[in-house]
């Protein structure tokens, strides 16, 4: 790695003025980031820890119903304080690497990482949530651009995530299990105007919407709904891990899985 | 360089770190605390697992300034007053959870984590639970079996010795 300085802020102002310095980057629970530093693919002068910072932490529920979950809060937080009020993002948060991982890794560092093959992009735009930052709101339609890529922009911080409830969810995850990142993960969510289906670790996009199971699904929401439906393999993630075709198969597994446990 | 207090093993520790020193560099490199083994440095395998704040982390994936007047616990504050190995380490002993001994401290640190939060926990909670510890020898059987005793279950019939 190559040296840097760290600043420890304790408000969002004074992390956001902090990451207005040249080369500065933000940290969050440094799962991702440093291992990044130590093969030298990033070299920030200055991090700024968001971990110091109490109103980006913790899970609450919004005077609108909303659950909102701070963008530094960790996946351990959420897998335990939303169990009650969204037990399908706390199942999803609950499975993420290891325990370790999940005592510091954050929601609002998963995100902006918008890993093709991570979790949480799943939920934020299978539950359409709002990405709010310290500037903005951002739907999760409007948010996610492709892999590594999102509408975040230089210095920009995830500072809330709010996820509007469904009436029912789940999260399955084909594992990986060498990095236990989802090989392939669907994340279905029923609302009482219909359902909403996204995809993650398959497309060389990044997570998407399954619209043609989200229409099949709206209509009925039983896994037999799903019966004869596929996504083609052209666009997706082909390594030594899977195929693109593999990938295909595993989305329409995952997808009756997710809905039969979502029940 | 950049001042660094913490308690580690219930002791008061400082130093001086850069930016960039790693809370398992500071542990074995600035307070003689080898114990917490690097095995992968890559966030992979959990021998570097210790205890920041009571919560399992991997110290290789943590900045030594992010512990700042934090409560550190390594293998080494592990055993009881007196010397003597604690329970889980002593299980480890009796079960035979271990062969080179590599994986240990943090199959110790994961398993004193597991058992704070899951006093009782089943043969798959446990196995689940050391999904971020790798060990090169065992094959796995021993060291759960020695959680379970650990926690004061009976181990008669988990497969494998
Ligand atoms: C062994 C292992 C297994 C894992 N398994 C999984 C898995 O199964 N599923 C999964 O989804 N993930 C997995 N991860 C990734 C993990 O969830 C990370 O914690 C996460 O991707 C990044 O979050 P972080 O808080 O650690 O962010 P960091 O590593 O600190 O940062 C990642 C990036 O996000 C930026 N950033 C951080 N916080 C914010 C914020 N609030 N606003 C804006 N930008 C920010 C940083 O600048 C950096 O570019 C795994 C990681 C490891 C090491
Ligand atoms: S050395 Fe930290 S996880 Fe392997
Ligand atoms: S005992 Fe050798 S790595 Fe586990």
């Amino acid at each position: 790695m190559y040296n840097f300085d760290v600043e420890m802020p304790t408000s969002i102002a004074d992390a956001v003025a902090a990451l207005g310095k040249e080369d500065a980057q933000a940290l969050g629970g440094g799962q991702t980031l440093i291992p990044t530093l130590k093969q030298r693919l990033a070299s920030p002068s200055v991090l700024v820890s968001l971990s110091g910072i109490s109103e980006m932490q913790g899970v609450c529920k919004g005077d609108d119903g909303k659950l909102c979950v701070g963008g530094a809060t960790t996946h351990a937080t959420v897998a335990r304080d939303a169990a009650s009020s969204f037990p399908g993002l706390a199942g999803l948060a609950s499975h993420i690497g290891d325990p370790a991982v999940r005592n510091r890794g954050t929601i609002g560092g998963s995100l902006a990482n918008n890993d093709p093959s991570a979790c949480y992009p799943a939920a934020a735009l299978g539950a359409g949530a709002t990405i709010v930052t310290n500037d903005r709101e951002i739907a999760a339609d409007d948010f996610f651009q492709g892999m590594f890529t999102t509408d975040l922009e230089e210095g920009e911080i995830i500072t809330e995530v709010r996820f509007p409830i469904p009436d029912a969810s789940n999260y399955q995850k084909f594992l990986q299990p060498a990095s236990r990142f989802a090989l392939v993960g669907v994340f279905v969510a029923k609302f009482s105007d219909g359902v909403r289906v996204a995809v993650t670790g398959a497309s060389n996009d990044g997570v998407f919407r399954w619209s043609e199971a989200e229409a099949a699904l709206s209509a009925n929401f039983s896994a037999n709904a799903l019966d004869g439906l596929t996504v083609s393999g052209d666009d997706m993630i082909n390594d030594l891990h899977g195929t693109g075709e593999y990938r295909a198969h595993l989305v329409g597994v995952m997808t009756k899985r997710a809905v039969a446990a979502a029940g | 360089m950049a001042q660094v207090s913490m308690t580690v093993n219930g002791k008061a520790a400082s130093g001086d770190v850069e930016g960039r020193t790693l809370l398992s560099s500071f542990l074995r490199d600035s307070l003689d605390l080898t114990g917490t083994h690097v095995g992968c440095d890559t966030s992979q395998c959990g021998a570097c697992v210790v205890h920041v704040n009571g919560e399992a982390v991997k110290a290789c994936t943590m900045l030594a300034v992010e512990a700042q007047g934090a409560e550190v616990a390594t293998i080494e504050g592990m055993a009881n007053p007196d010397g003597s190995l604690n329970v889980i380490q002593q299980a480890f002993q009796d079960h035979h959870g271990l062969q080179c001994g590599f994986c240990t401290p943090g199959m110790v640190m994961s398993a004193a984590a597991l058992l704070k939060e899951n006093p009782k926990p089943t043969e798959a909670e446990v196995r689940e639970y050391l999904e971020g510890n790798i060990c090169r020898c065992t094959g796995y059987h021993n060291i759960v079996k020695a959680i379970m005793a650990a926690s004061g279950q009976d181990v008669s019939s988990i497969a494998a010795e």
